[in-house]
């Protein structure tokens, strides 16, 4: 019932954003923006909180054996792959990223009454996967609303701001998620229960606020054709940045690699290391809106490869000889949150700039997909060249590889000016 | 519907979907709060002196509803229904030998939970601690009291971290030193030094102060090693082996096995395994085992399936013959001290 609303004219006041107005509105984001962002930061809260508690429960609530479970992830990811790649294609055929976004979040949304029921491994398995499969379907047309929403001159902006926001919502998450056992001791029904409202909220804040298709800016360019992934495919721009991502994914150490290795270095007791995660996620939510702005300045490519370069340095630190101060913990996870303030939102926004409106959620999809399977497929390499060789040697490996990713993106993202950007309408 | 609407809509959401919420978690805390208090029929259970060194005890953790739940208490071996006497020391996981503890515990932050092992003396009192990286799950002390093995399981901090590994630490409790992780050992498959890194250690049972046995998973197999502290090795003997449980006169490893055509939410069998012959035979029970069984005496196992109070105790003869048998309601993690 509340997608038919869509149809209905807009208040003036909620296409602001679209058409920036001179005033305060225009300071800000597009509400378009500002509401996905609140979506991402309801919907993290929910996720966040089972994340937090599912090891518990498992082995203390059910008394189960989690082992195992990570055979599959491997599986979930491929399927999560290729999932985000089917809803960039569909939102862009069908011409509706909001209706495709809502199926992804919805389907989450669903999965957490689903928990309460399933009390065997291979079942919350089964729950597990059907969230991602949500997730994934749900990250390219997501990312195309925003790009769709705000002028191309402030993509970087809006992106910050959403991935700011999206960030507060997984710090959030687990603190709910410890209120709720701190009342109710053993209460994982309560907190599943908490994270399925919470997440029924994402989902009607986006079927209220988020403008659908019909009432957003006529494209100027005809609806995508048959084909949108051969249309994204054919242009060089497209490749290119799919390669450069790619390349520079596959270089890119898996976070937990990352903290273990900070673990190993500053000798840090089994206590401080869960908190780890949280240094890169504060510095990401502080960075995300100055860098994403910053971005819109000097350049999106530029920043992009800036943030390699803030991750080699960390790579650096951690491979040098400098001893084993707290200060070093501090400074990697800075330039950890900075990499990820500088690259994440502003990769999309990169991508928007050079795919048009028509087939936006596809090109979105093919570079994050391309991203994505290339840090799979490092982290796989990583763990076999840790084993093999000690962590050092695998870092050193790994950085050098990233030196030579960014100095050859440069060259593939250069015949393009960096500033100003050239946004594609 | 104009903006108005919107969020009336909105605020009414808000205003059901919260008082769902806040309802659950009331609903729950009244549940917690009900565990609190004994239930009429259940075990007798009276605050007491604990020792771990008294003859003919069988010590455990009592999750019996009331106020001493989750805390370390002892019956007389021969009366197990009897009344307990519960210590005041509250652990998740517990295993003791020749006056020695070992009790896994979590510690409620402000923030946040966290986890510690503490090394217990015979009455009950903190030697040592040490901080856990996750949820325990094992424990184990050796035959003389001097070495004791904990396992936890440790989660990926990804989305949906469905990523899951075991640590597997020994501590020896004479001059302290701690192998944090035995995943840094040396494996060896079929007498080859293998290396992989999806390499999972956990529980640990003691042959003596140096030598144990365990199970390591690699390559979506699991394989009974001996593993050795001096040496820091771990040598492959037989696949599908999980929570190895060493007889006292150790000749035989009783443990759960992954059996074909059960379904794959209770895939396990209690069998026990010959060391000398290398030799499997099943139980006479039958259910699903997810538990490291303790041998009471020489040819019965103890463990435990999930009961009314969480957890029940139930007792098999180790050689296959005669039937289950219920032992102790509402308990977990059971010691018999000699």
């Amino acid at each position: 019932m509340y997608l038919a609303d869509s149809r209905t004219t807009p208040d003036p006041s909620d296409t602001a954003g679209r058409h920036p107005l001179p005033g305060r509105r225009a300071a800000l984001v597009p509400g378009a923006v500002f509401a996905l962002g609140s979506v991402s930061l309801i919907t993290d809260v929910s996720s966040e909180m089972v994340t937090a508690v599912l090891p518990l429960y498992l082995v203390a609530g059910l008394g189960l054996s989690p082992l195992g479970f990570g055979l599959l992830d491997g599986v979930y990811n491929g399927v999560s792959a290729l999932v985000r790649l089917v809803g960039g294609r569909v939102s862009d055929r069908g011409g509706s990223h909001k209706t495709v976004a809502a199926v992804g979040y919805g389907l989450s949304a669903l999965c957490k009454p689903l928990l309460l029921m399933a009390h065997s491994v291979p079942l919350i398995g089964a729950v597990l996967a059907a969230d991602r499969t949500g997730k994934g379907l749900r990250t390219a047309p997501r990312d195309a609303m925003i790009s769709l929403a705000c002028e191309p001159g402030t993509r970087g902006r809006a992106f910050g701001v959403h991935r700011a926001m999206d960030t507060a919502g997984a710090l959030l998450g687990p603190l709910v998620a410890f209120v709720i056992l701190r009342a109710a001791a053993d209460g994982y029904d309560a907190v599943f229960t908490v994270s399925g409202c919470t997440a029924a909220l994402g989902v009607l804040v986006l079927l209220l606020f988020v403008p659908g298709r019909e009432d957003a800016r006529p494209f100027t360019e005809p609806a995508a054709g048959r084909a949108p992934l051969r249309a994204v495919l054919r242009r060089p721009a497209v490749r290119r940045l799919t390669g450069c991502a790619a390349l520079l994914g596959l270089t890119t150490v898996s976070d937990s690699f990352l903290y273990l290795i900070l673990q190993r270095r500053l000798d840090l007791s089994e206590t401080w290391f869960p908190l780890l995660p949280l240094g890169t996620a504060a510095a990401f939510l502080l960075l995300a809106v100055p860098f994403g702005t910053f971005a819109d300045r000097v350049g999106r490519r530029r920043l992009f490869l800036c943030g390699h370069l803030a991750l080699l340095a960390a790579y650096g630190l951690l491979v040098s000889p400098l001893g084993d101060s707290p200060t070093l913990a501090f400074i990697v996870l800075a330039l950890h949150g900075s990499f990820y303030a500088a690259t994440d939102g502003v990769l999309a926004a990169v991508t928007a700039d050079a795919v048009p409106e028509t087939i936006r959620g596809t090109g979105l999809a093919v570079v994050q997909t391309g991203q994505a399977a290339a840090r799979f497929v490092c982290s796989i390499a990583f763990g076999v060249a840790w084993t093999t060789w000690g962590d050092r040697v695998a870092l050193g490996s790994a950085a050098t590889g990233l030196a030579v990713s960014v100095a050859v993106s440069a060259l593939l993202l250069r015949p393009s000016p960096d500033a100003p950007p050239e946004p594609v309408r | 519907m104009n903006r108005k609407n919107r969020i009336l809509a909105l605020l009414a959401a808000v205003l059901i979907l919260g008082g769902v919420a806040v309802g659950a978690t009331l609903h729950a805390a009244g549940r917690s709060a009900e565990k609190d208090r004994a239930q009429p029929g259940g075990p007798r259970v009276h605050p007491g002196e604990v020792v771990l060194d008294a003859p003919r005890l069988s010590v455990f953790r009592n999750m019996a509803w009331g106020p001493h739940r989750d805390e370390i208490a002892t019956v007389p071996a021969d009366d197990p229904a009897g009344p307990r006497t519960s210590s005041g020391v509250r652990c998740l996981r517990f295993h003791a030998a020749a006056g020695t503890g070992i009790c896994l515990q979590a510690v409620h932050g402000r923030l946040r939970d966290s986890y510690r092992a503490v090394v217990l003396d015979a009455h009950l009192r903190e030697l040592r601690r040490y901080d856990l990286a996750g949820v325990p799950t094992r424990a184990r002390v050796s035959p003389s009291g001097r070495s004791v093995a904990w396992t936890v399981f440790v989660s990926g901090d990804s989305y949906a971290g469905t990523s899951f590994s075991t640590r597997t630490s020994v501590l020896d409790t004479r001059t302290w030193s701690l192998d944090r992780d035995l995943e840094e050992y040396r494996f060896f498959l079929d007498g080859h030094l293998h290396k992989a890194s999806d390499l999972n250690v956990w529980g640990v049972t003691f042959a003596d102060d140096s030598r144990f046995y365990a199970t390591v998973a690699t390559g979506g197999r699991t394989y009974l090693v001996r593993g050795d502290r001096t040496d820091r090795t771990l040598r492959a003997l037989h696949t599908n082996v999980e929570c190895p449980s060493l007889s006292p006169d150790g000749t035989r490893i009783a443990y759960k096995k992954r059996v074909e055509g059960a379904s794959s939410d209770a895939p396990w069998r209690l069998y026990v395994l010959d060391l000398r012959t290398l030799r499997e035979s099943a139980t006479a029970e039958h259910r699903n085992i997810d538990d490291q069984a303790i041998w009471r005496d020489g040819h019965t196992l103890v463990y435990s399936l999930p009961g009314d109070y969480g957890s029940d105790l139930w007792t098999v003869p180790a050689d296959g013959s005669g039937s289950p048998g219920l032992s102790m309601t509402a308990a977990l993690a059971p010691a018999f001290t000699g």
